[in-house]
């Protein structure tokens, strides 16, 4: 790549930071623990909109993981999210009623804070309905993973979106507080992935899985990105471009290997299809706070007029990361 | 009392203290070197907690950055210090503070009494190739290393390159045969005696201590000059990766570290509760008395490298999306790929599936839809039938297929109707198994019985598309297996080239093919191409059909028919 072009993102870079600064404004802290952060800290980073009914499993399932502290974003819930979250001790929560489209999808909330708090720290940014998994994540917590990650010198770790789903109808069987999700929403798509680089950003772009065939069959163009880079050993001089999606600086998005390896990678269970799917669906396309215009979500809604079912007899049916990788769809890399 | 430690340490204090007291208390006296950069504060917490022990020493502390001397000067210094105070000791074990005995201390006490001349320490020449991982081998010895690998990296490389050009070289003293090996041995006390005691140490020290990682490489030579006996290999377990860093063991590999039978390993995970508990324990020592045997670790690190390095041949993913060129593999598995079969026979697809053992599909690249086996919707792994998605990626979706479906091998129907981005894909696939017969796609314009005048651009057409494909084919970056038959050639005799595509698909069958697929009726057929001809498009693909017409071909049917059950 040119000079011209590194200067031009520089400048992106630079750009995206002010405006984190900027937005960082629109935060006004509920409960603030930031202090309690010990210098090697695991930290994780969400935002939100009322998601209570997940927020039990989801707090204990990275707590187990190996998460020392959350700093979430209450993007105005009206459903009992803030208080839940701010009697959490481990949790760190700033409250905006602002606009989630116009803080780039909370990417530029999460910038901030990050810029603020990550440094130096190992940072994971997922969603409440994102499950990280990696190799050996049963018998190895996520300490393991980053201190591996150090030796390695490696910066930034790549984990796809997988999307879960029921069988059935979305929605059948109800989702209660405390589940696990993936009793619920346990299958998903196995080779279905169509991948390009982004020359640009040197990132992939991965689309494919059961939305792309059930909602954008006809203009798979529009299917929702699927690579995520959710794990990074931040530099306040980071930013987030598109969601988790990609990074700058671009070196960031180097998760893959070009010469025929594979580097080690995971992936995030998407449980996004469960009974609050339809309601969500229609909220967020009355709201206009999504991507593309809710995009997405429109396809959605008019697609789950008929009960979608996503499940077909070559679904798979999820076990653990083991069968993710044998499948080829995240990798131990030399990591053994 | 045998054997001492030597324990080099810089992190996780707290491990380094535990294993140091498991062997101290057990009358293994050990000294401990602390690595200078380490704060006195945790110096000093340290000695205390190991201050109830009274075989347990520090020794003057080097700052010991990753492959200089300091490494050195640290193993040196504890190993004077260890053989003064412990007149008792006959063997020296260098060991890490990462390090975790797997074997009770009195199994390596029996070992070594048993082998008390030997000198256990990896020690090969520069000239076996392929024990450092990356570049330098003999060259450490010979050139200058005056900036940090670790903070200079491209200073470091760039003298390096600078010398190899100007041809630098320094002089290796005399009498020294240059040997490297793993960092860690286990010495006798004559030996290492011998080593510290040379006339020539300072000038041997003072050519080591400019040379590159001289921790792999001055005992590993020095040892050469005075041992008695050497068994070259190290009694620790220790693996590299493919950048020369250590694997590391956690609470999941115990069951492969009980069963190596090796003394001491590293490096360990600090927080790898589980494996300290089980090995700092007295009653493991009812194991096998077995000679080390790591190949099991070996295998399971050495196909992690594979894997980081190599590979799944075939696999895109989102951590391996190789260049042009670097698949390993374009595709995971061998493929068919049929061109104008399923024109000239009428149960083409069925008749292969039986005989050959195979998934056979129809026109997976049919401008409509993904003719998938049995006309499924959706198949294998989630692919869709849908022609708007398998044309966003058509490589990936071939790719993904073949991926998909490891050990069961996939034929499909190609010919010129169908959407061609992805011939190119397959002609450069040594996987790919292609077979033509030109000009079949005139036999179903002929069977639709539609008046030539209205056919004969679209067969025009086709056969331009075709040409072009065929003339791909045969270009030289093409790694498929190709085989073309023009159609009229095929039908003299179907039966030879089907056995040999057969032989090919499932070599172990090994069997003649005793039914045949039913050839379409071609009765005709050669005034249909006569009347194109006369419309002015000449079937050139087609080859010399017989003009002579139905008899000749009701005559090459029959046999053929006669052949099938």
């Amino acid at each position: 790549m040119g000079i011209v072009s590194t200067i031009r993102l520089r400048l992106a870079r630079n750009r995206w930071q002010l405006r984190a600064l900027r937005k960082r404004r629109e935060l006004a802290p509920v409960a603030c623990r930031t202090g309690r952060i010990r210098r090697d800290d695991i930290l994780l980073f969400s935002t939100l909109r009322n998601e209570r009914v997940r927020l039990p499993y989801f707090l204990d399932y990275y707590r187990a993981l190996g998460v020392d502290h959350f700093l979430i974003v209450d993007n105005g819930s009206e459903d009992g999210s803030r208080d839940y979250l701010a009697g959490q001790a481990d949790v760190s929560l700033w409250h905006s009623a602002a606009s989630y489209r116009r803080a780039r999808f909370g990417v530029d909330w999460l910038n901030g804070l990050q810029m603020r708090h990550g440094h130096g720290h190992w940072c994971l940014v997922v969603d409440p309905d994102e499950f990280f998994v990696y190799p050996f994540c049963d018998t190895r917590p996520l300490r393991a993973l980053t201190d591996w990650l150090d030796a390695s010198s490696i910066k930034s770790f790549s984990a796809m979106l997988l999307d879960m789903y029921p069988k059935g109808p979305v929605g059948a069987e109800p989702y209660r507080e405390g589940q696990d999700p993936f009793e619920i929403a346990c299958w998903f798509d196995s080779g279905n992935y169509a991948m390009t680089r982004n020359p640009h950003f040197g990132n992939l772009w991965i689309q494919g899985g059961p939305r792309a065939r059930m909602f954008f069959a006809d203009q798979p163009g529009r299917a929702p990105a699927l690579n995520k880079v959710p794990l990074v050993k931040w530099r306040r001089d980071y930013a987030y471009v598109s969601s988790t999606h990609m990074l700058l600086p671009r070196g960031l998005n180097l998760v893959y290997d070009e010469w025929g390896g594979e580097k080690a990678s995971g992936c995030l269970l998407h449980a996004k299809f469960l009974d609050s799917f339809a309601s969500k669906a229609e909220e967020e396309i009355r709201r206009g706070e999504h991507y593309a215009n809710s995009h997405e979500y429109r396809a959605y809604q008019a697609a789950l007029g008929d009960r979608p079912d996503f499940w077909g007899r070559w679904s798979e049916k999820y076990i653990n990361w083991r069968q993710l990788e044998i499948l080829g769809l995240m990798s131990r890399g030399n990591w053994a | 009392m045998s054997v001492g430690f030597l324990m080099l340490c810089h992190t996780a204090l707290d491990r380094a203290a535990q294993v140091a007291r498991h062997w101290a208390e057990r009358g293994c006296p050990v000294v401990i070197h602390l690595d200078r950069r380490v704060a006195a504060r945790r110096h000093a917490r340290l000695a205390t907690v190991l201050a109830d022990l009274g075989n347990i020493r520090f020794c003057e502390r080097h700052a010991c950055e990753w492959g200089t001397w300091g490494v050195v000067g640290a193993t040196l210094s504890a190993a004077t210090v260890l053989l003064r105070d412990f007149p008792n000791v006959r063997h020296v074990y260098l060991a890490s503070g990462a390090c975790l005995p797997l074997r009770p201390v009195a199994e390596l006490q029996a070992y070594l009494e048993a082998r008390p001349q030997t000198d256990f320490i990896e020690s090969v020449t520069t000239e076996d190739v392929g024990w450092a991982v990356g570049g330098l081998d003999l060259e450490r010895f010979t050139l200058h290393f005056p900036f940090s690998w670790r903070r200079n990296r491209r200073l470091f490389d760039r003298y390096v390159t600078l010398q190899r050009r100007l041809g630098l070289r320094r002089r290796i003293p005399e009498g020294l045969e240059p040997h490297l090996g793993s960092q860690w041995w286990c010495l006798t006390r004559r030996t290492l005696e011998a080593i510290l005691q040379d006339p020539q140490r300072p000038v041997l020290d003072r050519y080591f201590r400019k040379v590159w990682i001289p921790d792999e490489c001055y005992f590993q030579t020095l040892v050469r000059r005075h041992s008695r006996q050497v068994d070259s290999r190290s009694l620790t377990l220790a693996k590299f990766d493919f950048q020369g860093k250590p694997h590391i063991f956690y609470d999941d590999h115990l069951q492969l570290l009980r069963r190596s039978d090796c003394f001491v390993a590293r490096k360990i995970w600090p927080q790898a509760g589980k494996l300290y508990r089980s090995f700092l324990r007295d009653d493991a020592a009812d194991a096998a008395r077995a000679e080390p045997n790591p190949g099991k670790i070996d295998r399971l690190f050495s196909k992690a490298v594979e894997r980081r390095t190599k590979g799944r041949a075939g696999l895109y993913m989102q951590s391996r999306h190789p260049n042009p060129g670097w698949e390993n593999g374009r595709t995971a598995a061998a493929y068919s790929v049929f061109e104008g079969f399923a024109e000239l026979f009428e149960n083409f697809a069925p008749w292969l599936g039986k005989v050959a053992g195979t998934r056979v599909h129809g026109h997976l690249f049919a401008p409509d839809r993904v003719q998938f086996a049995g006309g499924e919707p959706v198949y294998d792994g989630g692919l869709s039938s849908s022609a708007a998605l398998r044309d966003y990626n058509p490589q990936a979706f071939l790719t993904s297929l073949i991926w998909n479906t490891r050990g069961e091998r996939q034929c499909f129907q190609f010919g010129p109707g169908d959407r061609q981005e992805i011939a190119r894909f397959f002609a450069a696939d040594p996987n790919a198994q292609v077979s033509v017969i030109s000009g079949a796609w005139a036999v179903p314009l002929f069977r639709s019985r539609r008046p030539v005048a209205e056919i004969r651009k679209q067969a025009a057409w086709l056969q331009k598309v075709e040409s072009g494909h065929l003339t791909m084919l045969g270009a030289s970056w093409v790694k498929a297996r190709v085989r073309v038959w023009r159609l009229a050639e095929f039908i003299e005799s179907p039966m030879e080239p089907l056995q040999t595509l057969m032989d090919e698909i499932s070599p172990r069958a090994l069997r003649r093919l005793t039914e045949a697929p039913r050839l379409v009726d071609l009765t005709g057929f050669d005034q249909f191409l006569h009347s194109l001809r006369n419309e002015g498009m000449k079937p050139v693909l087609i080859g010399d059909y017989p003009a002579r017409g139905e008899a000749a071909i009701a005559r090459r049917r029959q046999p053929l028919l006669a052949g099938g059950s």
